[in-house]
């Protein structure tokens, strides 16, 4: 990640051009691809363990292995969909630096042109 | 001197000494709060490990699992899940727009002396809550370890409480991340040492440890019962049960976000990049710990039994009595030791946060409006703020007393964290209208209705029968007004309900013309603190 320099703090515009612009709405799309099914994928399968725990409790007491009963098998599916969803974010996270690199040096190039007038 | 007591010395004197040693490095407020932002991503992961892997996680669940089963594991489950919210909302935009606090990232756009007021309520409570947690286990392990040398249950939660003020008041954030990670690599390898003992127990059969916790075998009411603990149900029973089990789930994966100790650590690191890897770290860590809760709480109950551990210290000292019938005393007084430094750090970190946020937040921004007045008064601040801080855990910690279950009263600090700070976080980051009134509302409902909920809950309410004496007697003789411990399931909506009804009812034009700058801010570097450059 390039060093990123402080542009004027009072000048509103700087933010609002880079907010416009197309590479920084091109990470916000490229984010939100990832992020929202994302988010809710983990949030539907953590939701459904407690769900079928609570209401179809025979249902997960089905043994699968042994003693080793649906419930239990759920609950440690989990963890590995942590993981797995931990390690797609990972990969993804280094489009979203490629972008923001790209935005940060637009950003300082019109600062720098700007000065030079 | 007996063993336990001198692993004990041991340990203590070397993480003292390398909070020497870090204080001796450490100088100025960046280096003090946020370790000079120069922290590596593994060692900040291993450092949030170690601040989240508590007492509530090695003595809480491994005691719920040991009474209730699999009731139990569900705490594990979620306290790993909960970190994909951490991983995907909050913690690049914290790390690229906060300095120091939560509230840094909420003054952005917001009026800052009411948001900081606020935020700073909110998590002192929230630190607190955590807190008392950690003194109960504590003070509970200590007078279990010292059990005949006539050290009680008060002097340990005060010894605790003294070490952890020195760790804060020499050391700063640099010397407690070092703590973290030594204390996470110790909890790791015993734990881990723990579970290969229960395994070895049932000669390495996983079939052989599963079948004997399908018939675990204790006392209730004077009738020997046999229990499957691989069951769900033993602990949330109808009829309130499944939905105490959603309102748990909720209170711990998005509490987790909304915790200040958890949240002060993205602020270590250099950049979004670090931030994320940071997480994964931490995941991989949290994660095969949490698996490894199985062979702690089920090999207590197998092993040791309900019954022994009922009798010699109660659910928290499952763990540490598993150690001792598996390898004997000197095991045994090294998972204590481990369980201790655990605690320890986790207080540390938690009056950190607590205390940066009274002194960066409280003092220099609302009571002195951003001005620091002389050079160095924020750091002596945050050193006083810790004493006091520390103080009032203890006091609550001695008047609630050893019994409660650890992972239980942390689950409260999460549900009080998950209402009242999540919601104003994530608004701030993804709601252009969002404003000053919202976010006072969010904080100030979200903090009122979890902590009102839990008060007319069972756990505080309930109509005990005359021969329930003492400790274990219920705070209101009454029926409880509200079904369920954890509040999470109402408060949460509440806490969104007040932010959002806090901003359509008010109007505040700055906050919009802001949410660019904070939007690009947290979304790119762009204008974020640099990392410190070495010397």
């Amino acid at each position: 990640m390039p060093e990123a320099t402080k542009p004027e703090q009072n000048d509103q515009s700087v933010w609002d051009r880079v907010a416009a612009s197309h590479e920084f709405r091109d990470l916000m799309a490229t984010k939100k691809i990832f992020i929202i099914p994302a988010f809710i994928f983990f949030l539907v399968y953590y939701f459904m363990l407690p769900v079928l725990v609570g209401y179809a409790p025979h249902f997960m007491s089905i043994k699968v292995w042994g003693n080793v009963n649906l419930a239990y098998l759920f609950a440690l599916s989990q963890f590995f969909m942590a993981w797995t969803i931990a390690g797609l974010y990972v990969r993804a996270g280094d489009d979203f630096d490629e972008i923001s690199k790209d935005i940060i040096e637009k950003a300082l190039e019109h600062e720098n042109s700007q000065g030079a007038k | 001197m007996s063993v336990p007591l001198l692993m004990f010395l041991v340990f203590i004197a070397i993480t003292l000494g390398i909070t020497y040693w870090a204080s001796k490095r450490s100088s100025g407020s960046s280096a003090y709060f946020a370790a000079g932002r120069q922290i590596r991503s593994w060692q900040n992961g291993v450092a949030v490990a170690g601040d989240y892997m508590s007492a509530a996680s090695f003595l809480g669940i491994a005691g719920i699992i040991a009474f209730q089963g699999y009731d139990g594991f569900m705490f594990s489950v979620g306290w790993l899940v909960a970190y994909l919210t951490v991983l995907l909302v909050i913690a690049e935009p914290l790390r690229n727009a906060g300095k120091y606090t939560m509230a840094d990232v909420l003054a952005y756009r917001l009026k800052p002396r009411p948001v900081r007021a606020m935020a700073s309520l909110s998590t002192l409570t929230v630190s607190t809550f955590y807190m008392i947690a950690q003194m109960v286990g504590a003070g509970a392990l200590v007078a279990l370890l010292l059990k005949g040398s006539g050290i009680s249950y008060h002097t340990a939660v005060i010894g605790v409480g003294v070490l952890m003020i020195v760790y804060v008041v020499f050391g700063g954030m640099l010397a407690t991340t070092w703590v973290q990670i030594i204390k996470a690599i110790l909890l790791m390898a015993g734990t881990l040492l723990l579970s290969i003992l229960v395994m070895s127990h049932f000669h390495f059969s996983f079939a052989a440890f599963f079948d004997a916790i399908g018939h675990v075998t204790y006392h209730e009411k004077g009738q020997e019962v046999v229990k499957d603990f691989l069951q769900p149900g033993l602990r949330y029973k109808p009829p309130y049960g499944p939905l105490e089990l959603i309102s748990l789930g909720l209170a711990l994966i998005f509490g987790t976000a909304g915790l200040p100790h958890i949240l002060v650590r993205f602020y270590t690191v250099p950049d979004a990049r670090t931030a994320r890897h940071s997480v994964v770290w931490a995941m991989a860590l949290i994660g095969s710990f949490y698996i490894m809760t199985t062979f702690l709480g089920f090999g207590a109950a197998t092993i040791v039994g309900r019954d022994f551990i009922a009798t010699h210290g109660g659910t928290n000292m499952s763990a540490p009595l598993l150690a001792q019938a598996l390898a004997g005393d000197i095991f045994f007084a090294f998972i204590c030791a481990i369980a201790f430094a655990t605690i320890l750090a986790v207080v540390a970190g938690l009056t950190i946060s607590a205390s940066t946020s009274f002194a960066h937040d409280f003092w220099t921004n609302v009571i002195h409006r951003g001005e620091e007045r002389k050079p160095g008064e924020e750091v002596r601040v945050a050193r006083i703020s810790a004493f006091v801080v520390g103080a009032i855990a203890m006091a609550i910690a001695i008047m609630l007393g050893p019994t409660a279950n650890v992972a239980f009263l942390v689950a409260l600090a999460f549900a009080v964290a998950a209402s009242a700070n999540l919601p104003v976080i994530v608004l701030s980051i993804f709601w252009r209208r969002f404003n000053t009134a919202g976010a006072v509302a969010g904080l100030g409902v979200g903090l009122i209705a979890s902590i009102g909920l839990i008060l007319v809950s069972p756990s505080l309410m309930a109509i005990d029968p005359p021969t329930v004496t003492g400790a274990a007697r219920h705070l209101i003789q009454a029926k409880a007004w509200f079904p369920l411990e954890n509040p999470g399931i109402l408060s949460i909506p509440l806490g969104f309900l007040g932010a959002i009804l806090g901003t359509m009812l008010s109007h505040e034009p700055t906050s919009t013309h802001k949410f660019n700058e904070l939007l690009v801010r947290s979304n790119t570097c762009l204008g974020a603190e640099k990392a410190l450059a070495k010397h």
